[in-house]
């Protein structure tokens, strides 16, 4: 069914390709005001970035960048309908305008900004690469993994990493590679491979998800860099700038103290003038976007501020139970920054 | 009359001249089908550049930077993508050439079983090609490598036969021969012995056709086989020392290893497709008619050489063309292997190698036409040897 759908997917590029016209400025917004819903690409099921819940609603981190770019646009997050890719073909999905929005736990790299005609906006989740093992193998470090299987998901950057830190430390390996990240737990957890190698926020995701999750263990490792973010074609600089800003305003809200609960009356009532105009209070910054006055107030409304997101769906707050660590915000110790709406 | 009808009328043009009218719509379709094509090139063309999506295939020479889990060429990460192709094609080959031999062997025993006169095996034979050709291949792929390989014990618990050959849920682990100095005279007495029985086998052959006394071949073969190789080892010593698998950290190392994966698959492929071979054996023996069987009977043929040397033959001719189709369905069914990850063509190079470098047209291009190449490559043998084996009226 993968194969099916994957092939589906690229002789969709070729025929969309060369068939239909192309990215312009202002035609993603403007299919996206026709057609009355974001059409967004997620991952495949990962606890706490997007999965269904048990009434078929799409949670997580990811889904409330697509959730938000509704509120903005719709002023309401419902307007979203979700297409669950796997690696393989989440980047065809979207340059075949299969998809408006990929929010799919992607890492932000030079060859995918710069060759595949993307444009990364920003960056939701600041990840590292990491190792999960059975407690049963005694391992401590990831430099005691010489001779190991490893399980990794076709087609991501943890397959380039996972070569460079082992050919680094001078390290033997086989890789045993599935299309998605299910299979690839299910074969660590028969046994299949000693390790399981992603980002780390995708093993936690991923432990919870096995039978025994106490018997696993994250090694303290981190071999990479991982900025995840959402990603927009290449060529229509107005929808990037939609989805830039709607990640830039929940980031900005947690800021100046802007949450679900507040926001609303804070729109009406602050005196702080930076939280005036990200709320439409003052200053026509929603129009510059091309979006309604109070766009922002309708993303941390719906939606929440980052911090209430990251609670929610990954933190304390979730299953995952995630620290904020590098996704704190910069002047909490962490990388979350947004550039100030003026 | 032909001469009347195509010969332009009197008096009428030349649109109403069959024969022009025949040639003009065939060049009008032609250039439709060329303007068709060149226009869907032209426009993919200019909306990949105006995407900013780099074309060509230079991405080939770039080094590929991940490993791979098979390989029967050398390979590791520091290796360009184009021999990653090669990689999945060598695996891609591999599972269906193994697949082919094991599913022909298979399918004959199994056709010419449920032809049997005896009720059980016939009964057997029925159940098995009835079940395995039902159900389809991706599951049993599913069932084979989930279910089977995977529940195998971890390789510290492995299942070990002799202490060399190992079963667990990584493999089976097996020794392999390594050749010693001593080699070379060892492999030459073998290619004599194998020389010797050609020209025995040949010999035998021309004097049963000139005189009709037969001459049991294994005989001789045996006995070269044996004789002359034995003679090598011990003029020189032993030919070749053993890698024995051992469990070191993680994994076994040294020797041999079936991948669960290439097992899994192979099996499934064989099975599955072995079940339509069967029924293809079945009817190519069927169709040849009963007075032949009868007449080699009557001239006291035993049953064995009556279907080896009266009835196969005659069937094969109907049996040929269909196990074509059967080789063509196994060689493409290999590409499930996505499912499983076994790194094939598909998973290798129209997954991973696609997803690192996002050229998507031209991947999927080379892949669709090595599969092309495949198919017409076992089709074009396979109509040699069935020309090769057809009635030659006289």
């Amino acid at each position: 069914m993968k194969m099916v759908k994957s092939t589906l997917a690229m002789l969709t590029t070729a025929a969309v390709l060369g068939v239909s016209g192309f990215a312009q400025a202002g035609a993603t917004l403007d299919a996206v005001q026709k057609k009355g819903f974001v059409q967004c690409g997620i991952s495949d099921g990962l606890p706490g970035f997007s999965y269904a819940d048990e009434k078929g609603n799409y949670l997580g981190l990811d889904v409330d960048v697509c959730r938000a770019v509704a509120a903005a646009v719709f002023g309401d997050a419902t307007k979203v309908k979700y297409s669950p890719l796997t690696a393989k073909e989440r980047f065809t999905a979207l340059q075949s305008g299969e998809v408006d929005i990929l929010s799919r736990n992607t890492t932000w790299t030079s060859s995918r900004d710069a060759a595949l005609g993307l444009n990364f906006t920003g960056t939701n989740y600041y990840d590292g690469q990491g190792f999960l093992v059975n407690k049963k193998l005694g391992v401590s470090s990831a430099k005691e993994l010489d001779g190991a299987t490893v399980c990794i998901q076709a087609g991501t950057t943890t397959e380039l990493n996972l070569s460079d830190y082992f050919r680094a430390n001078g390290l033997k390996y086989t890789p045993i590679t599935y299309d998605t990240s299910d299979e690839s737990a299910k074969s660590v957890e028969a046994g299949r491979c000693d390790v399981l190698t992603s980002d780390q926020s995708q093993l936690y995701a991923q432990r919870i998800k096995l039978a025994n999750p106490d018997e696993y263990v994250v090694l303290p490792e981190v071999i990479s860099k991982e900025p995840l973010g959402p990603v927009v074609r290449q060529g229509d600089e107005e929808w990037f700038d939609i989805v830039r800003w709607s990640l830039f305003a929940m980031v900005n809200a947690e800021e100046l103290g802007v949450d679900s609960k507040n926001v609303e009356e804070q729109a009406k009532s602050t005196k702080n003038p930076d939280v005036a105009r990200l709320l439409g209070a003052e200053g026509e910054f929603g129009k510059d976007l091309k979006l309604p006055k109070d766009w922002a107030v309708q993303i941390v409304k719906q939606v929440g501020n980052y911090g209430e997101s990251f609670e929610r769906n990954v933190g304390a707050g979730s299953e995952l139970k995630i620290e904020r660590g590098l996704n704190a915000l910069w002047n909490k110790g962490g990388l979350q920054y947004a550039p100030p709406v003026r | 009359m032909q001469t009347t009808v195509n010969a332009p009328r009197p008096g009428g043009s030349v649109w109403t001249d069959p024969k022009v009218r025949a040639w003009l719509f065939q060049i009008l379709a032609v250039i439709a089908v060329v303007a068709l094509g060149w226009f869907l090139f032209d426009n993919t063309q200019t909306n990949l550049e105006k995407r900013g999506i780099i074309s060509g295939f230079s991405f080939l020479n770039n080094s590929a930077g991940f490993g791979i889990a098979q390989h029967l060429i050398d390979y590791n990460e520091s290796h360009s993508y184009g021999r990653v192709f090669f990689v999945g094609l060598l695996n891609t080959l591999l599972v269906s050439v193994i697949g082919i031999v094991l599913a022909t062997l298979l399918g004959f025993i199994l056709g010419v079983a449920r032809l049997s006169p005896n009720w059980l095996i016939s009964k057997l034979a029925t159940i098995y090609i009835e079940t395995f050709r039902n159900i389809p291949p991706l599951l049993q792929i599913f069932f084979w490598y989930f279910a089977v390989m995977l529940s195998l014990p971890g390789p510290r618990q492995s299942m070990g036969i002799a202490d060399s050959f190992f079963l667990n849920s990584r493999g089976l682990y097996m020794p392999s021969p390594i050749p010693s100095e001593n080699f070379a005279p060892f492999f030459g007495a073998i290619v004599v012995a194998v020389i010797g029985i050609v020209l025995l086998s040949r010999w035998s052959k021309k004097r049963f056709e000139a005189t009709g006394k037969f001459f049991p071949i294994s005989l001789g073969a045996i006995p070269l086989l044996i004789v002359l190789p034995g003679l090598a080892v011990l003029l020189t010593g032993n030919p070749l020392q053993w890698s024995i698998p051992e469990l070191s950290g993680f994994n076994f190392r040294g020797g041999w290893v079936l991948i669960p994966e290439l097992m899994a698959l192979t099996l499934a492929l064989t099975i599955y497709t072995a079940a339509f071979i069967a029924e293809n054996v079945r009817s190519g023996i069927m169709a040849v008619s009963h007075g032949q069987t009868e007449a080699a009977r009557s001239l006291g043929l035993p049953a064995g050489k009556t279907l080896r040397l009266v009835i196969i033959p005659q069937a094969l001719r109907v049996i040929i063309p269909p196990l074509t189709s059967q080789y063509l369905n196994l060689a493409k069914n290999s590409s499930l292997a996505a499912g499983i990850g076994y790194p094939d063509m598909v998973s290798l190079f129209a997954g991973t190698v696609l997803n690192q470098t996002g050229q998507a047209i031209e991947v999927i291009a080379i892949t669709m036409s090595v599969y092309l190449a495949i198919s017409i490559s076992i089709s074009m043998l396979m109509n040699w040897y069935n020309k090769r084996i057809a009635l030659i009226e006289r």
